[in-house]
């Protein structure tokens, strides 16, 4: 069976680090990051992206559409 | 198998998910956390699946979602407190062919466009209204409105809202639900990936309905105000969960 990995990439200055995201990854991939963007918020960022399936859930719940998702199969 | 990398995961082809083109380059002005942002997607979404930009007119109510046209890369009005379902009447009865929706919080809505709201219903204008419940006047400073739930806090009720002098939370939805005008009224909410994806499904169909001039669709989408409730985002989605959906029970109420 096809593995399936994904990816998110975060418009970093536009995330207002809710945090509202990390709750909803199944696969506990994201966290908040220690930096903080222009606005001074700490951002969302892949902690484990290996862990990632492209699922969707954290841009679904998103309130400022700042994630955008990639996914692809990986033959086994 | 060499290790896949990241970079080769993330090319234009991958795209799964990405912003809806109808956003306009403006950030949202909401707080952080906060669900308008959310439907404010929803509904350029189903708009954008439709193919229905050139053809929709949206109307902006007065609250924190003032600004929406300035967000929604769609024709739209700004109406004065509570008079939204009155100019989609008027505009829908002069544009048969357009698609029309009002996107409304509930101080707009259930307090200061009761009458508007409730007639609107009962005549049955061809219209959609997207109604955003968060129990709370979030723009002005948090203070009690017509939604807020028994016991709760806000700024004009700091020991929580007495039943037996400030009035019971009224169901505008339930309410709307017993005028014939009223095709298809739900209710609904943003704080999982699997609820919005009900919620998308409910606004699409709020929109297809108009195709078919029988009556108003009616969306309501029980929303949180973290600034107003003085919680964290999550906090406040948690609350919501626990407090507001007891109350305002999420389902379809009528699909005619």
């Amino acid at each position: 069976m096809a593995k399936v990995r994904g990816a998110i990439v975060v418009d970093v200055e536009r995330c207002k680090g809710c945090e509202i995201c990390i709750g909803s990854c199944p696969t506990d991939v994201l966290r908040m990051s220690v930096d903080v963007n222009g606005k001074g918020y700490h951002y969302a960022y892949m902690e484990n992206p290996e862990a990632c399936t492209g699922c969707v859930n954290c841009a679904t719940v998103c309130p400022d559409t700042v994630i955008t998702v990639y996914r692809i199969k990986v033959p086994s | 198998m060499a290790e896949l990398r990241i970079e080769d995961i993330i090319k234009p082809e991958n795209i799964v998910f990405k912003k809806t083109k109808l956003f306009t380059d403006k950030p949202l002005s909401y707080c952080p956390g906060c669900g308008h942002g959310v439907v404010h997607r929803l509904v350029l979404e189903v708009i954008e699946e439709m193919g229905i930009e050139a053809e929709t007119i949206g109307i902006a109510p007065v609250g924190c979602s003032v600004l929406a046209y300035e967000f929604m890369n769609i024709d739209m009005v700004q109406a004065p407190h509570g008079r939204a379902p009155a100019l989609a009447t008027g505009i829908k009865r002069i544009h048969t062919e357009k698609f029309v929706f009002t996107y409304q919080g509930d101080g707009d809505l259930a307090a200061i466009g009761t009458a508007e709201t409730i007639h609107a219903c009962n005549r049955g204008e061809n219209i959609a209204i997207i109604f955003i419940n968060n129990g709370i006047y979030g723009m002005t400073g948090g203070q009690m409105a017509p939604t807020t739930l028994p016991g709760m806090q806000s700024s004009t009720s700091p020991y929580g809202r007495d039943v037996e002098t400030m009035g019971h939370p009224m169901k505008i939805t339930e309410l709307v639900s017993n005028l014939p005008g009223t095709r298809f009224v739900a209710r609904h909410a943003v704080h999982t990936p699997a609820l919005v994806r009900k919620t998308k499904k409910a606004i699409r169909k709020a929109f297809e309905n108009q195709k078919e001039n029988k009556g108003l669709s009616f969306v309501e989408v029980v929303s949180n105000c973290n600034s107003g409730w003085k919680m964290s985002p999550v906090e406040s989605n948690k609350w919501l969960a626990e407090n507001m959906l007891p109350f305002y029970e999420l389902g379809t109420l009528k699909d005619e």
